[in-house]
């Protein structure tokens, strides 16, 4: 345990038993979270990264591997836990639509944190009005529905909700991806910003790379439930190493010519990813790797550390 | 300037609800040339697909269409009879839609959905075998592998991104003179979506088709398409060729728009529009852009602007240029 982690994971497995087999939705990933910074977890669809957020909340309960937090170890599910301890992290869900209960009013929601956590008692309201103005919504919604407020507003009432029992630390799934741009930019910059104020520490999920860049500070790459890749945001986006890493930047869609000149020119995506169940042999990634050599189906790459803070899972680098 | 295949000429589109009635598209000017590539950019609600169902003819029941027209190589679709729209979605345009699951029937093979499509495309008598080589040789043309299996193969043993290819093969077979995709990658990975744009665009150029295509993330128009429409609440606020608008954008919106994208270099996201879209039962009057605009003058409440060229095939719809 270094000194300034707030999170620290280590070996985490998550499997599913389905009737076509067993899936390894999360096979052995490690990572750290330092105090008041925000990881990123970046992958496709499938790659694991809602179940490791997910496990690390206590939703499911893990398969191995250890979770710690401030320090101590976190055993088992949700609940297995103390409130203290849920009290001190939260969750905000990728959408907002389903993840507030569409018959209480904006009130209830927010207050509901604090009365299961005896927080604020005789202030509540006074709190969730405090709790409104910090995300930057006006203090008339709290009488009001989710149905009767925009997507975007409802995903700052989840933050609100979420930031109601002071937590240090907050689960972010995808909390932008159903929305639009103008509307991604000011929930961005709120919790951004609260960040700042609070000095809160963000686990920041999102497929989306151009996003990750304005937003992490160090960013962690997920393929079938492997971390293939972690840097520091800046020398991620930069000196990409991994062959997916690669394939995903070239892959971006984007607008400036700045931009273009950042991505990757040789590497052109193919192929798909392949079915969880039916993991390839050796590096998951070998089939729709322009890189790939013999032993790449044949033995899997260890996570090595090729410059401080920027490790890398792959052959190439594994000599 | 070539001749034009489809020309969109002051088009309003209602939608009647429970509410009131929706005034969604507010005099749309739109036009695609023959084997010209167009995008259409805007944030959802913005009114993009109901101006392409408007080609296709194929709006919700509720829609109403007070105004406009809509010229098919010189005809308006608006006014033709059910058996030629339904000859034009046949021979001359076909639509790639969002969402492959919701495209495809689950209940009939690929096999089957392909080569009723195959048949009515053509006037030509095919036997089943005939079909069953057109079919084959489709799937080829989009990259799937294996396309015999993949005949017999129900739609729900595909993955989202061989759904997807499968209605371009299907959406490919009937446009041989426009294909019209909308948001084509927007529910796929990273990394199938560039696949898939790229696939459309090598198809389109292989075949000289006109496309059409529509999405709400930006940067994935610019490498396909010549030319770009950025709509906003019904209007169409600019247009210009693809490098010029990118670079240099100057309707208050589309450079806001541009602003709010995250970049892949950094620097932070600003917030560059500030509230929301309007509502579409009260839309403001005048041009529908001022209550979010910085630089809203008295005459913007009154009159809605209409597209004026500013040179260079460029056009804006804003008073700040006129």
């Amino acid at each position: 345990m270094v000194e300034g982690e707030i999170l620290v994971v280590e070996d985490l497995r998550k499997y599913f038993k389905t009737a076509q087999g067993v899936v390894r939705a999360v096979d052995g990933i490690s990572f750290s979270i330092k105090e008041g910074e925000t990881f990123g977890l970046v992958g496709e669809s499938g790659s694991g990264k809602s179940t490791t957020a997910f496990t690390i909340m206590g939703v499911y309960e893990p398969t191995g591997g250890r979770i710690f937090f401030k320090g101590k170890p976190l055993i088992g599910g949700v609940k297995k836990r103390p409130l203290s301890l849920k009290k001190d992290m939260q969750m905000v869900f990728q959408d907002p639509g389903s993840s507030l209960n569409p018959r209480k009013s904006i009130r209830e929601i927010i207050e509901l944190p604090l009365k299961v956590h005896k927080l604020y008692r005789g202030k509540e309201r006074k709190r969730a009005e405090e709790l409104l103005r910090m995300v930057g919504l006006p203090v008339e919604f709290l009488d009001r529905y989710p149905r009767a407020i925009g997507g975007g507003e409802k995903q700052l009432v989840a933050i609100a909700r979420a930031l109601a029992t002071e937590p240090s630390f907050i689960a972010l799934d995808e909390p932008t991806s159903a929305l639009d741009v103008s509307m991604q930019a000011k929930i961005i910059n709120t919790l951004l910003r609260i960040q700042e104020e609070l000095n809160l520490s963000y686990l920041f999920i999102t497929h989306n790379l151009s996003l990750m860049r304005n937003v992490a500070s160090r960013v962690g790459i997920m393929y079938l439930g492997k971390l293939l890749e972690v840097a520091p945001a800046s020398e991620f986006f930069h000196k990409p190493l991994h062959p997916y890493t690669k394939m995903l930047l070239s892959s971006v869609p984007v607008i400036t010519e700045e931009e273009e000149k950042l991505k990757p020119k040789k590497i052109v995506s193919r192929g798909e990813i392949p079915s969880p169940v039916n993991v390839p042999p050796g590096c998951t990634f070998h089939p729709r790797c322009p890189e790939c050599m013999e032993v790449c189906s044949k033995k899997e790459p260890v996570m090595i550390e090729i410059e401080p803070g920027h490790t890398v899972k792959c052959h190439l680098f594994n000599s | 300037m070539n001749e034009q295949l489809i020309e969109i000429h002051d088009l309003y589109v209602n939608y009647k609800i429970y509410e009131g009635i929706l005034k969604v598209l507010n005099g749309v000017e739109f036009r695609v040339g023959v084997k010209e590539k167009v995008g259409l950019i805007g944030e959802s609600g913005c009114g993009k697909t109901t101006t392409m169902r408007s080609v296709m003819r194929i709006l919700a029941d509720n829609a109403i269409v007070p105004k406009g027209s809509i010229l098919y190589k010189g005809r308006d679709i608006l006014k033709m009879s059910e058996e030629e729209i339904q000859r034009i979605r046949r021979e001359s345009i076909s639509m790639i839609f969002q969402d492959p699951t919701a495209a495809l029937n689950p209940v009939f093979t690929v096999g089957d959905q392909l080569m009723d499509v195959i048949k009515y495309s053509t006037k030509e008598n095919l036997t089943k075998e005939e079909m069953k080589e057109r079919a084959i040789k489709v799937l080829k043309e989009v990259a799937l592998p294996d396309p015999e299996r993949i005949l017999k193969n129900y739609p729900i043993m595909l993955s989202g991104g061989m759904r997807q290819r499968i209605c371009i093969a299907m959406a490919l077979v009937s446009a041989n003179e426009l294909l019209i995709a909308d948001e084509p990658g927007t529910n796929l990975d990273v990394t199938i979506q560039d696949q898939i744009l790229r696939l459309i665009g090598r198809l389109v150029e292989e075949r000289g088709t006109s496309i059409i295509l529509i999405s709400h993330a930006l940067g994935t128009v610019k490498g396909l398409v010549d030319r770009v429409y950025v709509m906003y609440a019904g209007n169409m606020v600019e247009v210009a060729p693809t490098k010029e608008l990118f670079s240099e954008p100057i309707h208050p919106y589309t450079i806001g728009l541009f602003k709010t994208v995250p970049k892949l270099t950094g620097g932070g996201i600003p917030e560059a529009i500030k509230g929301r879209i309007p509502d579409y039962i009260n839309p403001p009057q005048g041009c529908r852009f001022f209550p979010r605009c910085e630089h809203a003058m008295p005459i913007c409440k009154k009159e809605k602007p209409s597209l004026k060229s500013v040179g260079g095939g460029h056009e804006v719809a804003c008073f700040l240029y006129e």
